[in-house]
């Protein structure tokens, strides 16, 4: 069943893009359609059924060099069954709205067929999604994390005429090998450890890899943290963590239905889940878990605060996916891999309809994503407009403290806030607090730009022609745009917003459900309950089961070196983990036997990580309020700013510049990286061809030879002709005799 | 026979083109089919040596043996190292013949050109005698200097001149040392030599210790000729200037074939019969090949015309290969031989895209294209894939030879698996950089108004290359399940002596500090 999950859409993706001549436009993109909501509804089927340890399907073999063996294999648990309903039901809901998205587009001519184009790659991406989540070991997953890759590439430049398009989908592809590289020497490290790259096999071996200590370039690194880190740096550059984020933002260069299911609920979570993969190696690595932390309370904090002050609808959206993608990482490093999941599958849902309601705003507006160009469209998009409130009130965090009642991010972000405060970082839980806050703000700004307010879309019409993305300069093209942009084309809906189509509207119903009723559904078996998560994630009875504990004991010594550590954070906060250091203590003779059993099920936890989750359950009513609390101020403060007091934000802005402006260029992160990287290395490509290829090394053989040569051939130009091809000929002729009569002269002996 | 008359029917045919008289439309015609069909029929043939290879045996197969002059013998055979270069040839040469169907230029001695070339490239690969080898190596020279300097653009005689001696010089010291070989030994015959153990004692020269002795400078000498065929940095300028006035189909044997002969000759002397010579330097060629691979890749970041960017590249990939033959370990070598296998399709394709739209427009700068997606949408699927095979994305043969490579090193040095694995970001960079201002954007440039989308004949080349493209990539175990015995039972005794030497130099060390 799950081999036909995984392959569906590649069917798709091939008919799509091969057989829509034979089929017709419209039959091929339906047909890529209904695949997808085979795979989802037979993934719901697995999700509900899937229970009990890995399963593995082995498909075909692929590389084997050695010891070195990875086959195409699906490996079947937990993780995969959520990541495979979350991709297969945004998928298919996504093909469906693109139908009628996609239906006419003003970036192509007439005549020209955009759309099995467009599906193709859809359904290509959603391929290449789920090998990545159904990989048994690290080289397909690598397959499926650089497939991702491709169909992202080709989406976001699916516009291909427009230059910014094709800037994009570059940067995001290259930024993305950035993150490769260190994944790449991540799987290198862990098959130089474990002479395998299998999954289970590295599983196995996580408890010996903590011990060891491993040469790495320029120093020698506890080898389970050099590993965690490396692939972490992966996760950094597909989830765009700071640093690594600054493609996301860009990549709204592609169209609506793409930036739904691509740069908010699957592939931008995959680096999420590849550390909830690979938690047994995770769990060793206390000081990779801390950087995660870190870097993930840091990547929430800063996009927030891009986010708002951005104009565009999906910039907007771009950078609030890079927050709460923070969110999940905080919850990763934490070692509460449920509520990272957990905070993927709710946020799945309510970012997706949150696209997906940018898109239906955008398509009423005619391809306008200036929201100072928007207001007042709530009487004429009225479906969109509740759906993208209950999008924004899922994603602030809406529900009833205190108890299990709310939107759907009402509980999965809390849950990681919660994390974030048992984990004893303060700079996490501060820094998630205040995004939350932010995250409110930036949200209903949005709502409020959109919806309320009067219209200011009557005076966008004179810049319109700039953002049909035709070169206005081209004469050559100039009767083309004519045609196609013929001022009568506006003229009828350009003044009216107008509701999209059943076909874009229903996705949006059914992702409401979702966002409204994920959260309290799956509470319990993510995050909530601790005996239902145990057995929905498949885990080793804590407690009772040794290796558990045992596990504790081998990164023992890293915590108490780390001072701010996870399990010491949850003594403070007076769980009952005083256990952890006095169990090191007593059982170090056990060490030996205790390496050998590693951390069992579809996501780990150990002693440590136990304790956070125990801390988390336990915290204090003012650490459960905070972050509604927080949602509360920023909810209040959009609405001052956008509905009371409309010339406010103005007045801040002007009172503020500079950092008004350090915003909204994004902290000038494109700028610094342009001037540190990509100047640099055009520059020192350059200087290495001509001085180095053309002065040093053609210079010097040209030199040497140059002095040799002249005198050598005018010694030999006085017996023969000096002209060049009649050494040349006089060498063949000479070669072919020789061979001749060797082979004759041989035969006869 | 089955290996001569594979290495010999291209010859035939040109024989035959010989005797093809007249310069009319008709001759040309005739000359074109017969040489098509020659080398279609001597790919058929290579099949059956394929065939009847076993590759469970690890020795050299289907060998052949006869006496000729001077006591030297004529000797073929073909281990799971070499079986593929002769399908790699045999397979490509069609496409190459086809691809260069409307040059009108003395088509007939170009065809005879190409098939002389063939017999000589097949003959280097399937030779166990090392004048054989020799023969066949550096008479492979001529055809290609020919195909250069006859039908090159405008700079042909340079290009010509360069290629020539640069291969030639390092193959002269590559003759010195068989001869070396052939005082030390008393035999010309490979597997003889493989089984051979070359002095590796430590020697004096010019007061000079040379550490592994007689190994290292064997090494060296072989190294010289091998090393400028790669091409390695820094011996590789001859490539971009040769590739750039070679015509289409010159470039793509010399990228796709004749590059891959210094990448067997490593794999067929250098490592297995200098062992102890390959230890002592083979830090320093793994550095090198680092170097090159990050080193070409900013090159072909900064380059206008779109052979020389293609070229550099193919210097960059050829970087994987030294690195992985001199990583020494299962990984490295089977990686170094697939990539030498895939870059054959890709970079050869990627010539052949080149030549494409020379062909209608008759430049190679990159500026005066743009926006070929627009009336060329073939020509932009093909394109974009061969630019992921060049960028190395998974499920393209590109990718397996990059990772058994890139993890072979790992085992071997870490810091050269980073540098080199850099490669992978600046290859991204370059090769979509390039498609991006080639394919996409709007079509604005009077000159491309008219441009046509591929004919059937260029769809029917690209079509083979599309399809090993992606079968190596999916099932890259064709490939590795021949070659990976035949490493296997190389690296063993290779590994082997490598230990022996680091043991004794120890204990060398050790003496030494208690002598004193």
């Amino acid at each position: 069943m799950t081999t036909i999950i995984l392959f569906a859409p590649l069917v798709g993706a091939l008919v799509c893009g091969f057989g829509w001549r034979l089929l017709g436009e419209s039959a091929a993109c339906l047909f890529a359609t209904a695949l997808l909501f085979l795979a989802a509804l037979l993934s719901w089927a697995v999700f509900l059924s899937v229970d009990g340890p890995a399963q593995h399907i082995e498909i075909l073999r692929w590389i084997q060099s050695g010891t070195l063996d990875a086959s195409w294999a699906i490996r079947l648990d937990r993780l995969t069954a959520i990541m495979l309903v979350v991709i297969c039901s945004v998928s298919a809901l996504v093909h469906l709205y693109s139908l009628g998205y996609m239906a006419h587009d003003e970036n192509f001519r007439d005549g020209e067929s955009y759309r099995p184009r467009f599906f193709a790659y859809l359904s290509l991406f959603t391929f290449a999604m789920l090998m990545l989540v159904t990989a048994d070991n690290l080289l397909q997953l690598f397959f499926g994390w650089e497939g991702v890759g491709l169909a992202s590439y080709l989406l976001i430049g699916f516009y291909f005429r427009k230059p910014s398009a094709n800037a994009a989908s570059i940067k995001a592809f290259v930024v993305n090998r950035v993150g490769d590289f260190a994944f790449l020497l991540g799987i290198f490290t862990l098959y130089f450890l474990t002479d395998s790259i299998r999954l289970d096999d590295i599983f196995a071996a996580t408890p010996e890899i903590a011990t060891q200590q491993v040469n790495f370039a320029w120093s020698t690194f506890n080898a389970a943290e050099l590993a965690a880190f490396l692939l972490f740096f992966g996760a950094m550059g597909k989830s765009a963590q700071l640093f690594l984020h600054t493609w996301l933002p860009d990549a709204m260069e592609g169209p609506t239905p793409v930036s739904a299911l691509i740069h908010a609920a699957t592939m931008v979570t995959a680096g999420v889940f590849l550390l909830c993969r690979m938690s047994p190696l995770f769990e060793v690595a206390p000081y990779a878990k801390n950087f995660i932390i870190v870097v993930g309370a840091a990547t929430a904090f800063f996009a927030a605060t891009v986010g708002l002050v951005q104009n565009d609808i999906k910039r907007v959206i771009a950078y609030s996916t890079c927050s709460q993608l923070g969110y999940m990482f905080v919850a990763a490093g934490s070692g509460i891999y449920g509520a990272a999941m957990f905070h993927l599958f709710t946020h799945a849902f309510f970012k997706a309809m949150l696209f997906l309601g940018a898109g239906s705003v955008i398509h009423a507006t005619h391809h306008e994503q200036d929201m100072r160009n928007y207001g007042g469209l709530r009487s004429y998009i009225p479906y969109t407009f509740w759906a993208m409130v209950i999008g924004t009130l899922a994603i602030t965090g809406v529900g009833i403290p205190l108890t299990y009642i709310g939107f759907a991010g009402f509980l999965s972000k809390d849950a990681i806030i919660e994390t974030a405060w048992a984990s004893g970082n303060s700079f996490a839980f501060w820094a998630l607090v205040l995004a939350a806050a932010m995250t409110a703000f930036y949200s209903w700004r949005l709502i409020f730009l959109t919806f309320f307010g009067t219209p200011r879309w009557g005076h966008a019409s004179h810049d319109h022609d700039a953002h049909a993305y035709v070169p206005a300069d081209g004469t050559g093209s100039a009767p083309l745009v004519g045609t196609e942009h013929g001022p009568n084309d506006h003229g009828d809906h350009h003044h009216v917003p107008h509701e999209s189509p059943a076909v874009m509207l229903a996705p949006l119903g059914v992702l409401a459900v979702g966002a409204v009723f994920a959260g309290m559904i799956w509470h319990n078996s993510f995050f909530g309950d601790h005996e239902r998560m145990v057995s929905f994630f498949d885990m080793p009875e804590s407690g009772e089961h040794s290796s558990d504990a045992r596990a504790g004991d081998a990164e023992a010594e890293p915590i108490a070196e780390a001072g701010e550590s996870p399990s010491e954070a949850a003594a403070e906060s007076g769980a009952a983990s005083e256990v952890a250091p006095e169990e090191t203590a007593a059982a170090p003779g056990e060490g030996a036997e205790v390496l050998a059993a590693p951390l069992g099920g579809a996501i780990a936890m150990n002693e440590a990580s136990e304790h956070v989750l125990e801390a988390a359950h336990a915290s204090p009513v003012w650490v459960k309020l905070s972050p509604f609390l927080a949602m509360l101020i920023g909810t209040a403060l959009a609405y001052v700013m956008y509905i009371r007091r409309p010339d406010l934000p103005r007045r801040i802005a002007a009172a503020n510049r500079p950092l008004y402006e350090f915003l909204l260029n994004k902290w000038y992160f494109d700028e610094i990286y342009d001037f540190v990287f990509v100047r640099p290395a055009v520059w020192l490509g350059r200087f290495l061809w001509q001085r180095g290829d053309g002065t040093v090394i053609d210079g010097t053989i040209n030199g040497v030879a140059m002095g040799i040569v002249p005198t050598f051939t005018r010694a030999v130009n006085r017996a023969q002709s000096g002209y060049v091809f009649h050494y040349a000929f006089a060498m063949v002729i000479g070669i072919a005799i020789l061979l001749t009569w060797f082979t004759i002269t041989g035969g006869a002996e | 026979m089955l290996l001569s008359l594979v290495t010999f029917l291209p010859s035939l045919g040109a024989l035959a083109l010989l005797l093809l008289r007249g310069d009319d439309a008709a001759s040309r015609r005739n000359a074109k089919w017969i040489a098509l069909a020659t080398t279609t029929i001597t790919f058929v043939a290579s099949l059956f040596i394929l065939a009847r290879f076993d590759s469970t045996n690890p020795g050299f197969q289907l060998v052949e043996q006869r006496a000729w002059l001077l006591g030297l013998q004529y000797k073929l055979g073909v281990d799971g190292i070499s079986v593929l270069f002769v399908l790699l040839t045999t397979f490509l040469m069609p496409l190459v013949i086809a691809s260069a169907w409307d040059v009108e230029h003395r088509l007939k001695e170009y065809m005879i050109a190409f098939l002389l070339l063939e017999t000589l490239m097949i003959g280097v690969f399937v030779a166990l005698d090392l004048v054989l080898f020799y023969l066949f190596f550096e008479g492979s020279l001529i055809p290609m200097f020919l195909i250069i300097g006859i039908w090159g653009g405008q700079n042909r005689i340079y290009a010509a001149f360069k290629f020539f001696l640069y291969t030639f010089l390092g193959s002269v010291f590559m003759l010195v040392a068989m001869v070396v070989m052939f005082g030390q030994t008393g035999t010309t015959d490979i597997p003889t030599l493989l089984t051979y153990q070359f002095p590796s004692e430590s020697i004096r020269i010019l007061n000079i210790t040379v550490l592994g002795g007689m190994q290292t400078l064997l090494f060296l000498a072989f190294f010289a000729s091998f090393a400028v065929k790669m091409p390695m940095w820094p011996v590789h300028t001859w490539l971009p200037d040769a590739h750039v006035q070679a015509p289409t189909a010159g470039s793509v044997v010399l990228a796709a074939i004749l590059l891959k002969m210094g990448g067997y000759g490593f794999l067929r002397f250098s490592l297995p019969m200098f062992p102890v010579g390959s230890e002592v330097l083979g830090p320093l060629v793994l550095w090198i090949s680092a170097i090159a691979i990050v080193y070409a890749s900013l090159v072909a970041l900064v380059q206008s015309d779109m052979k020389k960017l293609v070229a550099y590249s193919s210097v960059a990939h050829m970087g994987f290969v030294t690195m992985g033959i001199f990583a020494a370990n299962q990984q490295g070598v089977d990686g170094a031989v697939f990539q030498m296998l895939s870059h054959g399709f890709i970079s050869g394709a990627l010539f052949l895209i080149v030549g494409v739209i020379y062909d209608r427009i008759h430049t190679r700068e990159i500026a005066a294209y743009g926006g070929l997606v627009n009336r060329m949408p073939v020509y932009a699927f093909v394109f974009l894939l061969f630019t992921m095979g060049n960028v190395g994305l998974p499920g393209t043969s590109g990718f397996v030879g990059e990772f058994l490579t890139l993890a072979g090193a790992y085992q071997a040095n870490t810091w050269v698996a980073v540098v080199a694995t850099t490669g992978v970001i600046l290859s991204a960079s370059y090769a979509l950089w390039l498609y991006r201002r080639v394919v996409l954007g709007d079509l604005v440039k009077d000159t491309l108004r008219t441009i046509q989308d591929m004919t059937g004949r260029e769809k029917l080349i690209f079509a083979p290359l599309v399809a090993m493209t992606i079968l190596l990539g999916v099932y890259p175990s064709l490939v590795t399940d021949i070659v990976g015995p035949a490493t296997q039972a190389m690296l063993g005794p290779v590994q082997d002596a490598q230990a022996a030497f680091e043991a004794q130099t120890q204990v060398a060390q050790v003496e030494e500090g208690a002598g004193e």
